[in-house]
This record gives C-alpha cells, sequence and structure tokens, in this order.
C-alpha cells in the first residue's frame, strides 16, 4: 500500500468513527432522561460532527478526485464505511450509549494523543484541537459510568451488562492491519501496541471506581475497520443517507 | 488583478464591527479568533475555529464577507486555521469586561467562578452543559440570580 493511500484510508476510519458515533447520538437528541444531558449529549454529537468535516475535507484533499465532505457522508455505501463496529452499535438503553461513548472515548484520546506528535501535519493540527473536546467527553462519561455503577442494584447490574455486551467490540480497536502499520511507519502515526495498555489502565480505573468488573477478554469481533459491519450499519446509513440518495445534490 | 488600496489596520477596524453570533456584544475580535489579515492581491482574513463543531462559524465567515465588501472589498478569502487551537486565553480583557456587563461569567484560570452580577464567588454549579457548547449553568448563592459561565477551553 502506498503511504498516500494508507493516510487517505487512515483519515476516513477517523471521520467514519466521528461520524457514525456522531449519527447514534443524534437517534437521541430529545430522548435523554434530563436536561443537562439532552445538552450534553447534542454537544457532544456536534463536536464529532465538527471533526468529521474537517477529516472529510481532508480526505477529499488526499484523493484529489473532488469528493466533498457530503459526498463522503452521504454516498458511499454500507462497505466502504471503515468505522469501527463498536460506534454503530444501537443506542439500547442509557448504559449502552453511555458505555459506548465510554469505552471510545478512552481509546480516542489516545489516538488524538499519538496524531498530535505524528510527522503529519494536517493529522497535528487536527489532533490538538480535537483532543481537547475529547477529554471534555470522557469526563463526562466517566462520570456517569461511577453514577450508573455505584448507584443502586439495580443500575449497577444493568450498566454491567452493557459493558459486558461491549466489550467484545473493543479488540478491534487494537488489531493492527496493513493501513495502521503502513501510517505508523509513514508518519510516525499511533501504535497501537504502545495504546492498548494505556487504554487498559484508563478504562478498568475508572470501571473500578463505578464498582464494575473488567469483563473478561475472550472472542473479539472484528472487520469494521475493513468495511465488513454488522447489521446495523446499514438502517443507519438509510435513515442518515436518505436525503442525499432522494435529491442528489441537494444543498441549502 | 488591482492591489487593495487599504491598510491592515483599517481592516482590523472593520472587523471589530462583526459580532460572535452567539453572544453578539462581542466582536470577533474580543473573542480572538481573528488571527491575521494578509494584503495582496486579494485579501485573507484568518479565521480560527473555537470548536471543531461550532455551528457559528460559517455566520462568522459569511459576516466577514458581508462586513468587508459594504466597505468595497469583495475579493476577500477566509483561511481556517486550527493550529495553534483556539482557548479561552485568547479572549481579551475588553473582551472579558463586555461578558461581564453582558451577564456571563467570563473564564477564570485559577480563581473561583464569579457572579457577573454582585461578584460573589459563592456560586455553585447548577450544570455543567449550558445553551451552548462553550457555556455551563450557576447559581450565584448571595445573590440568588442564575448565570452563565465561559468554560475554561
Amino acid at each position: 500500500m502506498s503511504n498516500d493511500k494508507a493516510v487517505l484510508a487512515y483519515t476516513l476510519r477517523l471521520a467514519d468513527n466521528t461520524l457514525i458515533l456522531a449519527q447514534r447520538m443524534v437517534e437521541l437528541v430529545a430522548a435523554e432522561p434530563e436536561l443537562e444531558e439532552e445538552l450534553a449529549n447534542a454537544n457532544f454529537a456536534l463536536d464529532y460532527i465538527g471533526q468529521a468535516r474537517m477529516l472529510y475535507s481532508y480526505a477529499g484533499e488526499l484523493e484529489g478526485k473532488g469528493r466533498s465532505e457530503d459526498d463522503f457522508a452521504f454516498m458511499r455505501d454500507e462497505h466502504e464505511f471503515a468505522n469501527l463496529l463498536l460506534v454503530e452499535q444501537p443506542n439500547g438503553h442509557f448504559g449502552d450509549a453511555l458505555i459506548r461513548q465510554f469505552l471510545f472515548d478512552a481509546f480516542y484520546v489516545h489516538q488524538l494523543e499519538a496524531l498530535a506528535r505524528c510527522s503529519d501535519a494536517r493529522f497535528r493540527e487536527f489532533a490538538a484541537r480535537a483532543v481537547k473536546e475529547v477529554r471534555y467527553h470522557l469526563r463526562h462519561c466517566s462520570q456517569w459510568l461511577v453514577r450508573l455503577g455505584d448507584g443502586t442494584q439495580f443500575s449497577h447490574d444493568r450498566v454491567q451488562t452493557s459493558l459486558d455486551d461491549a466489550w467484545r467490540y473493543t479488540g478491534e480497536m487494537f488489531a493492527s492491519d496493513e493501513t495502521d502499520r503502513a501510517v505508523q511507519d509513514c508518519i510516525n502515526g499511533p501504535d497501537l501496541e504502545e495504546i492498548r495498555p494505556l487504554w487498559r489502565r484508563d478504562v478498568e480505573e475508572v470501571i473500578s471506581r463505578a464498582t464494575l468488573s473488567v469483563p473478561s477478554d475472550d472472542w473479539m469481533a472484528s472487520g469494521g475497520k475493513q468495511g465488513r459491519h454488522s447489521e446495523y450499519l446499514g438502517y443507519l446509513l438509510a435513515e442518515m443517507q436518505y436525503l442525499q440518495r432522494s435529491f442528489p445534490g441537494a444543498s441549502w | 488583478m488591482v492591489a487593495v488600496d487599504v491598510s491592515r489596520e483599517q481592516v482590523f477596524k472593520w472587523l471589530a464591527n462583526v459580532p460572535d453570533p452567539e453572544i453578539p456584544v462581542l466582536s470577533i475580535l474580543d473573542l480572538g479568533i481573528v488571527r491575521d489579515v494578509e494584503l495582496g492581491d486579494r485579501i485573507t482574513v484568518s479565521l480560527a475555529p473555537t470548536y471543531s463543531g461550532c455551528p457559528a462559524t460559517e455566520v462568522i465567515e459569511s459576516s466577514v464577507l458581508r462586513e468587508l465588501e459594504q466597505h468595497g472589498l469583495d475579493d476577500v478569502a477566509i483561511r481556517r486555521v486550527l493550529s495553534p487551537p483556539w482557548t479561552t486565553d485568547w479572549i481579551s480583557e475588553a473582551g472579558r469586561e463586555k461578558m461581564r456587563q453582558y451577564g456571563i461569567a467570563p473564564p477564570a484560570v485559577n480563581k473561583p467562578v464569579a457572579c457577573p452580577q454582585c461578584e460573589s464567588t459563592n456560586a455553585e454549579r447548577v450544570s455543567e452543559f449550558g445553551s451552548t457548547a462553550c457555556k455551563a449553568a450557576y447559581r450565584c448563592r448571595d445573590c440568588l440570580e442564575p448565570f452563565e459561565y465561559f468554560k475554561c477551553l
């Protein structure tokens, strides 16, 4: 794989993670349990959409075929999306959505910190901006996780089940493939082997404060980064892409 | 192409008329998001977005173009600058004062949040999230007024 191609593929992975997670969070707008959480959720989703836009713009420049942010977001099919399986999982209940964002953000923070030190100037600028936002999101999720885990027996048991169910999607974050290795080699990008223990340390720390137990590392699902998705992504895209699919090129 | 006959200082003066759409008492200069103005065959204004997803970014960009167009500058380019990232440290002293008078507690670095009405620091956070991503909701325990606090970033 050529270096340029790897950087382009990696940019789309980053962008797809943030866009798909944002879309899941947008589905929860006006459905949060309290007003503060309503605002937090919408604000966080907006941060992710902003990040996705910057990344899609960069991808368009790297590709050089004139594709816009909207083309990447709305005119690609399921197998062309390279987000992690974790972020496309359905919202479920409040604890499920919280665990999904917590596990992802704990990884994304370290990914961004590594990108802020890489040799690609655009990634560095992007990561320096985004990491501040994601640290804030992670702090918020961690507080909620402790509240639910160390709350009532009922909330404890429910969020433990959310954690157990989502755990199988965390292995994929650290499964290096050709693109990850190429980006690591050519722009001194994130080293997943280096991030894994940091993620583990941070996640375990919050899980233990929340009086929850760390699930065992059994079978891990993978394929999202390579465009092999769970059945849920198709439905998500069908809704998200409806307008551009029905009225191609519509703008306002 | 004709070189533009205008000074940098003049362009900055005009930019001081462009308000932040979320807190209109602040100009984009007070907010510290204007990074540079370059004169050449065309004028390039460099702007730093506050948050990645800030919905005001595009409004601000079009307001800048409109303002300068009113003064006869119709060939203006906007450049988005991400580095160094904008933080609340870029808000000017004058901007902080205007914010306080408007009823928003400005970002407090290494000091407690003070009520913009009575200056008491006996305030409590009601919600970490306010009407926009950049603000939190507070209440003053002395004068009992609720107020917004512009978070440090």
